[in-house]
C-alpha cells in the first residue's frame, strides 16, 4: 500500500477516497458489461421483426420463444454446438498433451539443436497470421483436399507455439535436482514426464486447456473458410449465417449470440482463477 | 573425480536426445506443415499469378500493384488511424483502472479483474451481433437514445463514412481491457516497497510517487503492452468484417480486411500474399522502432 498515503489514521478521508475510486470502477464496469447484459436481457423478448420493437434496457417479459426460433432456423443448429464442442475438445487435448511434452523437452532436456529449434518456433509468433492464411487455405483445400471435415478444423491448431512457450516458461522453474535424482534412480525421461513433471505442472496444463478451449470455441474465420455445408459449421459460423439470413429479427439474434457465449461464461465463472492466472503466466514471466 | 562425474552424467543422459526428439516430434511436424511451409509458400505465391491449374510467375507485379493501389494506401491509413485511437486509450484506461484497484481489498480486486475480463470470453461474432443493434441507426437505437439526452441528433453510426470508423473505435474502447489490467496489476505488485518508503520519508505526494516511481518502474510493462497492442491492432479485421464489411466507401477497410477480401472475395491469392508480406514488414519495422526508441533504458 505504499503508493497510496495512509492518511495517518484519518479514516473519514480514507473512506471517501475509496468510495470515489469504487464509483469510478463501477461506472467503467457498467460500460464494459452493458453489451453482455443487453444481449442476455433482450434474448428473452418475442421473436418479432425489429420494426415493431422499441429497445429498452430494462427487462420486459421473459419468454423462450426467441431461443426456439433460433433452433428452428436450421435443422443443424444443435449440430453447430456439437461441432464446436468436438473441435474445441480435441484441439484442447492435443494442445495440452503435445505442448506439455515439447515444453518439457525444451526446458529440461539438453539435446542437440535445442536452442535453434526453439528460436525457429518463437520466430513464428512474430509472423502476422495473414501471411499464413492463404497458403494454409491452399494446403488444406487444394493439396490435402480435406475441406469440410473435422480434420481441416483441427489439424492446423493441433499444438500452438504459444502453448509450448507457456509450458516451457512454467517448467523452467521446476528445480533440476528433482529430475536428476530421479534419473540416478534409473527413471526414464518418459517416466519422469509422467510421474514428476505433469503432477507439478497441473496449473499450467489447466491454463492451457481452458484458454485453448475458449479460443477454439470462439474462433470464426478458419471454420468459416474451410466449411461449406451447414452440417459441418461451428456455432460461430452458424450464428453469422443466422444473422445474415434474419437481419431484422432482433430478439432471436440475441438468443443466438447468447447461446454461443453462455458455455464460455459458465466455464469462466467456474474456473475463473485459471483464466486470470493464464494472463500473467505468459506475459510477466516472459 | 571430475572425469567420473562427467562419465556418470553421460551415462545418465544417454538416450536423452531420442526422448527429446520424440517429445517434440508432433510439435515440429505441425509447425513445419502448418506454419513454416505456408510462410515459405507465401513468398513463392507472392511472385505468381495464382491459377488453380498451374500458377505462372509474374515477377514483382503483385508488389508493384500493392504499392500503386490507392485502396492499399487507404487501408494502411485507416489501420493507422484505428491504432492511434484505440491502443493509447486502452493503455491509459487499463493503467488508471489498475492503479485504482490497488487500495481495495483482495476479494474486490479479483471481482473487478473478473468483470473487466468477462467480455473477452464472449465470441467476437456474438459481440458483433449485439453491437450491431446498439448502433441501430433508427431513433430507437440504444446509442441514439443515449446521445439524444445530450441533444445530439440521430446518427447513422455504421452506415455513414463520417461515423463508421468512430463506431468501430468506440466498440473497442468498451471491449475487454481485462488482460492489460491484470498485467498492470501484477507489475504494480512487483514494485519494491522500499521505493515508496524512501519517498514517504522525503515527503513525496501521491502524484510525485506516481511520476518518479510507478511510471518508470512500469515502463517495461507499458512497452510490452504497447508493442503487442499495436501488432494486434494492425492485424485487426474481424470487427470490421462483421460490422461494416469495410464500408461505407472503404472508410473502415483495414489492411487485414483488404487482404482477406483480395484472397477470398476476388481469389487473387498472389496479390493477397504480396499484401500480407508487406504488412508483415510494416509490423516488423514498427515493433523495431518501438523497441529502439522507447526501450532504450529498459532492461530485459
Amino acid at each position: 500500500m505504499g503508493l497510496f498515503n495512509k492518511h495517518l489514521g484519518n479514516r473519514g478521508l480514507r473512506y471517501t477516497r475509496n468510495a470515489i475510486i469504487v464509483v469510478f470502477l463501477l461506472l467503467f464496469a457498467l460500460a464494459t458489461l452493458f453489451p453482455i447484459y443487453f444481449m442476455i436481457m433482450s434474448s428473452f423478448g418475442d421473436p418479432i421483426e425489429a420494426g415493431a420493437v422499441s429497445y429498452s434496457i430494462w427487462p420486459g417479459k421473459i419468454s423462450l420463444e426467441s431461443y426456439k426460433f433460433f433452433f428452428e432456423f436450421s435443422e443443424y443448429s444443435y449440430r453447430w454446438l456439437w461441432n464446436s464442442l468436438v473441435v474445441a475438445s480435441v484441439v484442447m487435448v492435443s494442445n495440452v498433451v503435445f505442448a506439455t511434452m515439447a515444453g518439457y523437452a525444451f526446458s529440461k532436456i539438453r539435446f542437440k539443436g535445442r536452442g535453434i529449434l526453439f528460436a525457429v518456433l518463437l520466430a513464428a509468433m512474430m509472423i502476422p497470421y495473414q501471411v499464413t492464411q492463404v497458403p494454409l487455405y491452399i494446403l488444406i483445400v487444394n493439396i490435402f483436399e480435406i475441406q469440410n471435415t473435422y480434420s481441416a478444423l483441427i489439424l492446423p491448431s493441433i499444438v500452438t507455439v504459444y502453448n509450448i512457450f507457456l509450458a516451457k516458461q512454467f517448467m523452467s522453474s521446476i528445480p533440476n535436482e528433482i529430475l536428476e535424482s530421479a534419473k540416478v534412480e534409473g527413471a526414464s525421461q518418459g517416466k519422469i514426464l509422467f510421474t514428476i513433471i505433469m503432477p507439478l505442472s497441473k496449473t499450467v496444463m489447466a491454463v492451457m486447456a481452458i484458454l485453448t478451449f475458449m479460443d477454439t470455441w470462439n474462433t470464426f474465420f478458419w471454420p468459416f473458410l474451410v466449411t461449406n455445408t451447414m452440417d459441418m459449421q461451428t456455432i460461430q459460423v452458424g450464428l453469422k449465417n443466422f444473422r445474415f439470413a434474419n437481419t431484422t429479427y432482433f430478439a432471436p439474434m440475441m438468443a443466438g449470440a447468447t447461446i454461443s457465449a453462455v458455455p464460455m461464461f459458465i466455464l469462466f465463472f467456474s474456473l475463473q482463477r485459471y483464466f486470470l492466472e493464464g494472463v500473467t503466466v505468459g506475459a510477466v514471466k516472459g | 573425480m571430475a572425469r567420473t562425474a562427467s562419465n556418470t552424467r553421460n551415462r545418465l543422459n544417454r538416450g536423452d536426445n531420442a526422448w527429446a526428439y520424440a517429445f517434440i516430434a508432433v510439435a515440429l511436424c505441425g509447425y513445419a506443415l502448418f506454419t513454416a511451409y505456408p510462410v515459405i509458400n507465401a513468398f513463392i505465391i507472392s511472385f505468381q499469378e495464382y491459377k488453380p491449374l498451374g500458377s505462372t510467375f509474374n515477377g514483382l507485379d503483385n508488389y508493384a500493384d500493392t504499392f500503386k493501389s490507392e485502396l492499399f494506401g487507404k487501408a494502411i491509413w485507416n489501420t493507422v488511424v484505428y491504432t492511434l485511437l484505440t491502443v493509447p486509450v486502452a493503455l491509459i484506461l487499463s493503467f488508471a483502472v489498475a492503479i485504482m484497484i490497488m487500495p481495495l481489498k483482495k476479494w474486490a480486486q479479483t471481482t473487478f479483474k473478473a468483470i473487466y475480463y468477462l467480455p473477452a470470453v464472449a465470441s467476437g461474432v456474438a459481440l458483433s451481433v449485439v453491437w450491431l443493434w446498439i448502433f441501430d441507426p433508427l431513433q430507437g437505437g440504444i446509442l441514439n437514445q443515449l446521445i439524444s439526452v445530450f441533444g445530439i441528433e440521430n446518427q447513422n453510426w455504421l452506415g455513414s463514412s463520417k461515423t463508421s470508423m468512430f463506431s468501430l473505435v468506440f466498440m473497442s474502447w468498451l471491449s475487454s481491457h481485462g488482460t492489460s489490467i491484470i498485467i498492470y496489476v501484477a507489475a504494480l505488485l512487483g514494485i519494491d516497497e522500499s521505493y515508496y518508503e524512501a519517498a514517504d520519508i522525503d515527503g513525496a505526494s501521491f502524484w510525485q510517487k506516481m511520476w518518479h516511481i510507478v511510471i518508470p518502474c512500469l515502463k517495461p510493462t507499458t512497452l510490452f503492452l504497447l508493442v503487442t497492442g499495436v501488432i494486434g491492432s494492425f492485424q485487426v479485421f474481424q470487427n470490421a468484417y462483421l460490422m461494416t464489411g469495410g464500408g461505407p466507401d472503404h472508410s473502415t477497410t483495414m489492411v487485414g480486411l483488404l487482404i482477406f477480401d483480395t484472397a477470398f472475395k476476388y481469389f487473387e491469392f498472389g496479390a493477397a500474399a504480396a499484401q500480407s508480406l508487406v504488412l508483415a514488414l510494416i509490423i516488423g519495422i514498427i515493433a523495431f522502432i518501438q523497441f529502439k526508441f522507447l526501450g532504450k533504458d529498459v532492461e530485459y
